[in-house]
């Protein structure tokens, strides 16, 4: 299973800009990389990755091969409300890893 | 410049005095300050998802005794504070010193009754990972026991023994020309104060036995098994020699 | 990651030639002028007909990594990032590597800044080109170049 750690800050002042910060444990496969006899390792990236905020995406990033193996994002956000942040990535096969954090806002 | 260094290295003597304590350095003062950020914010240092795995399975209960570690051992941040400073130790039933990743499987097959880890899995590199970092920012320090003299001796001379089809030692490079280039990288001093690290060049976390193996390959000589008492003796030497150094894990490295 | 770890392969000689090799050839190789055609046609697939503006796009990229695994990237766009007017989409590209895109960040004014990180792979010294996408429909553009040492021995797949 991937581990995921994320970094919201747990209280932000309303209409605060905040910075969110996300990394996840995946090995980004780029399927350009050959094994020991020399066959090419099929490709396996997380190749999207959502950010809501109490159900609204708020932010997302299209990946390609070329992101590095525990794909680390930082973004922004307005705190807008007190709520929940889901975090979603989902990988080549459509797995979805998912994480959530709550915010208090003031 | 590859080749001109390796000359140098070649007409260097093979042996020479560890580095003074003053001048010591850990390989984190040779890293950019790139990599560097990404070691010291541990909200975006890759290692911590290893280290977060090795909580988990602090916490698992596994083996034909259904036992976690942390039902000896409690809450590592208070027992295992200090335990990788000062590894490997002297087991007394081996009549040889262990090192973290073997204490943790003897654990395992003797007081869990589980199957040991393989070298270089997930899970030993997680737990040891987990041990270990609850010593980050303590200095390393060897125990005081005449018992392991010997191995730290046979450990020094595997340092200082020129092997290889390039016909050097670790010394050779990392305490006399460290702080010069190879290629592109700076010679660092060779201390194992941030294992199991995070490596840019690996892409994941890995042992100091995988660095080592590495070193050697580097050398063209011929690498060790994993676990080999060679390598626990060289570990044993270098630990010796890194005295004082803070321990960074989960560091990261390029 | 990769395959078996307690694998005891050996480096052979021509290996670590072909290592040597590659090494020197890294240290001595400019970054080719020219920027390669794919990242001109994914570019291209991006812009339509739409003209391609300097400045706005500022990129934090080191100049020089120690490998290129695991590069860290910062991009910052300039938008008050208002209903009305924000930066949509910041599209990042390289020259080198396999493929020419490396990522796509949609934003809007709910991001409050234009402002993203991440780390990336690059294959070789070379341009990562970024390009911002506003909600008025002009595009933006900066680049960066990085030179990618590699590490001085080689360790062979295990």
């Amino acid at each position: 299973m991937a581990r995921a750690l994320i970094n919201v800050p747990k209280t932000a002042k309303r209409g605060q800009v905040i910075e969110i910060k996300t990394l996840i444990s995946h090995e980004m496969e780029t399927g350009f990389r050959p094994d020991r006899v020399g066959k090419l390792i099929p490709r396996d990236i997380i190749n999207t990755f959502v950010c809501s905020y109490n159900g609204i995406e708020v932010f997302r990033a299209d990946l390609h091969p070329a992101i590095a193996a525990n794909p680390f994002l930082t973004f922004t956000t307005v705190a807008t409300e007190s709520g929940v942040l889901d975090f979603k990535w989902t990988d080549d096969d459509g797995k979805i890893f998912a994480e959530k954090a709550n915010i208090v806002v003031e | 410049m590859l080749l001109s260094l390796l000359a140098v290295l070649l007409l260097a003597p093979a042996h020479a005095a560890e580095i003074p304590q003053a001048e010591k350095k850990s390989g984190y003062d040779f890293m950019t300050p790139e990599t560097k950020a990404m070691q010291d914010e541990l909200t975006s240092n890759p290692g911590m998802l290893t280290v977060l795995d090795g909580e988990a399975l602090w916490n698992r209960k596994t083996g034909a005794a259904n036992r976690a570690c942390a039902d000896c051992h409690q809450d590592a941040s208070n027992s295992m504070k200090g335990v990788a400073a000062r590894y490997p130790a002297f087991d007394a039933a081996r009549g040889r010193p262990v090192n973290l990743d073997q204490r943790i499987n003897a654990c395992r097959t003797e007081r869990q009754q589980a199957t040991p880890l393989p070298p270089e899995s997930k899970d030993l590199l997680a737990l040891s990972a987990y041990v270990a970092t609850q010593s980050r920012g303590m200095p390393i320090a060897p125990p005081d026991d005449p018992r392991l003299k010997p191995f730290r001796e046979a450990g020094e001379k595997i340092y200082e023994l020129r092997q290889g089809q390039l016909n050097l030692s670790c010394g050779q490079c990392h305490d006399q020309n460290w702080g010069k280039k190879l290629a592109g990288a700076t010679i660092p001093q060779a201390h194992p104060n941030g294992y199991p690290l995070y490596r840019l060049e690996w892409q994941a976390m890995g042992s100091l036995q995988r660095r080592l193996r590495n070193c050697l390959i580097g050398m063209r000589a011929e690498h060790y098994e994993f676990g080999a008492p060679e390598y626990i003796d060289l570990e044993l030497y270098l630990m010796s020699r890194a005295r004082g150094l803070p321990i960074e894990t989960p560091a990261v490295r390029p | 990651m990769m395959t078996d770890p307690t694998s005891q392969r050996r480096t052979s000689r021509r290996r670590f030639i072909a290592g040597a090799g590659a090494l020197s050839l890294a240290l001595t190789l400019r970054p080719a002028d020219a920027t390669p055609e794919s990242m001109q046609a994914a570019i291209r697939e991006v812009l339509g007909n739409a003209k391609l503006n300097q400045g706005r796009v500022k990129i934090d990229v080191p100049p020089l990594v120690e490998n290129g695994n695991t590069v860290p990237l910062s991009i910052a766009v300039e938008s008050p990032m208002t209903e009305t007017e924000h930066v949509k989409k910041i599209h990042v590209f390289n020259e080198k590597n396999p493929l020419p895109q490396v990522a796509t960040f949609h934003l809007g004014p709910r991001s409050g800044a234009a402002r993203v990180s991440t780390r990336i792979r690059l294959a070789d010294t070379q341009d990562v080109v970024v390009i911002a996408e506003m909600s008025d429909g002009t595009f933006w553009t900066a680049s960066a170049n990085v030179i990618v040492t590699l590490a001085a021995c080689n360790e062979d797949v295990i």
